[in-house]
């Protein structure tokens, strides 16, 4: 077949672009692509933008010492908005983009909705902060790991505080009937009704973004809790408290590290006084944690939010299980990750054979003056 | 617990075989009396106070339909907006000292004002044009309305939730009652009746609500007597807005918090109430608001909150069995 005239024109084109496009091919295989997936937009923005961040840092140092044996990080940033639905298609994406490691999901519900999608397509997930803990322990998800104690471990100083602490006979479990949630109200239950030293007088879901939270509010004073044990996220959270107060009630209101956020604080206002909740255990004294939130200082001009300290525990385990096992590997990077101990701002960590970090865990936090304070 | 008292068995019984929960009635009888009478009482002022907040969103879809036949799936956000216009002013005005009965007062007009504007303008680009257009049509646009709303707040303000300043203040007299009603109980429950009041006398009495009814009744024949009915469909959007854009105020001081998504379920409860009451009806957008916040607090307080929607959507059903067309709405036999 003879091309001429205008045709011909057309095909060298054509033929000088596909010659450009195969370099560009070659070339995506010399980078370590890390995903970067949680909520960005919606709701709960404040608790995936921290990781977003945190992951910039560690990799722009890591690129900046010549990145992984030689190859070079980037970065794929993918929004969930902590929506399982949502969820599956930015993990589909992202494992069509040809990503090797993932950071994330943020939230519980969003990270399982998308590992079934990473395992099958051998990707190492690291989350800095989905709490569930079936995520680890049904064992179902060999590509899964954490940087953050699972919600059973959260319940246990929660319930101990109540229990022993705050010496309530009468507890009223209140949750908001999500995955996290719930998943954390019923192991509350479960350890006050085995400590023996307490009952549980209400096992309750409310519905998020309900107008008014009176009606359930009325029933926890019907029924005499000397304490309220909250699964669940801050709004809710904000809206109970302050409807405690409002019809005078000051019972202890014990929650998790959903509602640890400042977010909770601001706006709850002075309601928010006196109210308890778990969070990730303060690493203020660690030099690694003290030069993560330089870093951020430094580079956002302002202070990192939930899951910051984790998050960049996440990155540099990633990072060095990467160096020391040599590959992206599922099998390869599971096993540095379970074996090499690494030094990150939440402590030195490893994991064990079900993903959760071993060297973290949870402290209690109490709202005093405006502020979450630790209380031994 | 082991029931002693034979008073109790039917309910805990129930309780127990439904929902394997522990029975949580009490045994002594002066207790017995607290749970029955006081708890009931309190459960009843719960349901008031949710009632009367979905009336002032529920008052809206119901004007509307009313006039054109149309559920205005958007008037969540317009009450949305007023929550977000109100946190504002009011936000600016506290920064200058403003006393707080003049922030209120402000804050309330304003929210009127920027809520009607919206509510207008969004009748005149996705209703108008679709006016001879087949119903679902403009029922597609109201939807599309909502979301653009919504996601337009969410660009232009944030997605955080908002502390929203307390306008209520606690009034003293309240404080003996204080825990059972609270003073921002009080003021909606009042708002939402003189919202009311001054609705039916309007429709009833004024030049402008009679021609409202005119053009509910028959919109062709309205016009044929000379009544500028865009202007009349106009008029209700704006009223409809107002209503939301109080209600937005009120209910947002009350809960303390505001955020894009506000308008959803508000919205979606409303318009469950306005249908359980007879759509198009205004006394019925009352009535259906108060039965849906009574059921749902009385189902949380003496079942379970984790059933609170099931019986509230159980008994819309059972009354749409009964009454398709809504507790006091009219039968639409429709025109030939």
């Amino acid at each position: 077949m003879k091309v001429t005239g205008p045709w011909k024109n057309l095909v060298i084109l054509a033929t000088a672009a596909l010659a450009l496009l195969l370099p560009a091919a070659a070339g995506a295989g010399e980078t370590i692509k890390i995903g970067v997936a949680g909520a960005q937009s919606g709701d709960l923005a404040s608790y995936g933008l921290p990781t977003v961040n945190a992951a910039k840092l560690v990799v722009d140092e890591v690129n900046a010492r010549g990145g992984i044996q030689g190859k070079k990080v980037e970065l794929l940033i993918e929004d969930d908005m902590c929506k399982p639905e949502h969820a599956i298609n930015t993990a589909t994406k992202l494992v069509s983009q040809g990503v090797d490691v993932v950071i994330g999901h943020i939230c519980s519900g969003a990270t399982k909705a998308a590992l079934p999608i990473y395992r099958e397509a051998g990707v190492t997930v690291i989350s800095p902060s989905a709490t569930s803990p079936e995520l680890t322990q049904s064992g179902q998800y060999p590509n899964f790991f954490r940087t953050i104690a699972s919600d059973d471990r959260q319940a246990q100083p929660e319930v101990e505080y109540v229990v022993n602490v705050l010496a309530a006979k009468k507890v009223a479990v209140i949750h908001d009937k999500g995955d996290y949630g719930k998943g954390l109200a019923e192991i509350a239950r479960k350890l006050v009704q085995d400590s023996g030293k307490a009952e549980v007088v209400l096992f309750e879901g409310v519905t998020p973004g309900a107008v008014d939270y009176s009606a359930i509010v009325q029933k926890i004073k019907q029924s005499q809790a000397d304490a309220v044990i909250f699964g669940g996220y801050h709004p809710e959270a904000s809206k109970i408290v302050s409807m405690m107060r409002k019809k005078r009630m000051n019972t202890a209101f014990v929650s998790d590290d959903g509602v640890k956020d400042n977010t909770f604080i601001k706006v709850a206002g002075t309601d928010a006084e006196g109210v308890y909740a778990t969070g990730p255990r303060d690493n203020s004294g660690n030099p690694l944690a003290q030069a993560a939130h330089a870093a951020h200082k430094k580079a956002y001009n302002t202070d990192p939010g939930a899951f910051y300290e984790s998050a960049y525990a996440a990155v540099l385990a990633l990072v060095n299980a990467m160096e020391k096992g040599g590959s992206t590997d599922m099998a390869v990077l599971g096993k540095a990750l379970r074996t090499e101990k690494v030094d990150t701002p939440v402590g030195t960590i490893h994991f064990d054979d079900k993903g959760d970090a071993v060297g973290v865990g949870f402290a209690m936090y109490q709202v005093r003056e405006g502020k979450f304070v630790e209380v031994k | 617990m082991v029931s002693r008292c034979p008073k109790q068995e039917p309910l805990a019984l129930v309780q127990a075989l439904v929902f394997g929960n522990k029975p949580v009635i009490p045994v002594e009888p002066s207790a017995l009396r607290r749970y029955f009478m006081d708890y009931f009482f309190e459960l009843f002022c719960s349901g008031l106070t949710r009632g009367a907040i979905y009336a002032m969103i529920a008052l809206g879809y119901t004007m509307v339909y009313g006039i054109i036949g149309l559920i205005n799936f958007a008037h969540g956000e317009i009450y949305m907006i007023g929550a977000f216009t109100s946190f504002l002013v009011a936000t600016v005005l506290s920064i200058y000292g403003f006393p707080l009965a003049a922030i209120v007062v402000v804050t309330g007009i304003s929210a009127a004002i920027w809520s009607s504007a919206y509510g207008y303008t969004v009748e005149k680009i996705a209703y108008k044009p679709l006016r001879h257009a087949p119903r679902l049509t403009p029922l597609i646009s109201a939807i599309g309305m909502s979301i653009l709303l919504q996601n337009y707040v969410l660009l232009a303000q944030t997605s955080d939730f908002l502390p929203f300043p307390k306008l209520i203040p606690e009034f003293a007299f309240m404080e003996p009652v204080a825990h059972i009603i609270g003073s921002s109980d009080l003021v909606i429950l009042a708002t939402t009746t003189l919202s009311m009041l001054l609705l039916t006398l309007f429709i009833k009495f004024t030049r402008l609500g009679k021609a409202m009814r005119a053009t509910a009744q028959d919109k062709t024949m309205a016009l044929l007597v000379g009544i500028n009915v865009d202007r009349v469909i106009s008029a209700t959007f704006i009223v409809g807005s107002l209503l939301a854009a109080i209600g937005g105020l009120l209910i947002a001081s009350h809960i303390g918090q505001i955020n894009f998504a506000i308008g959803f379920i508000a919205g979606i409860k409303a318009f469950t109430a306005a249908v359980l009451g007879g759509i198009g009806s205004i006394p019925g957008a009352v009535l259906g608001s108060l039965i849906l916040g009574l059921t749902e607090s009385f189902a949380t307080g003496y079942v379970s909150s984790d059933y609170e929607d099931v019986f509230a959507f159980s008994l819309l059903v059972l009354i749409l069995i009964f009454k398709p067309s809504g507790l006091l709405g009219r039968a639409d036999t429709g025109k030939v």
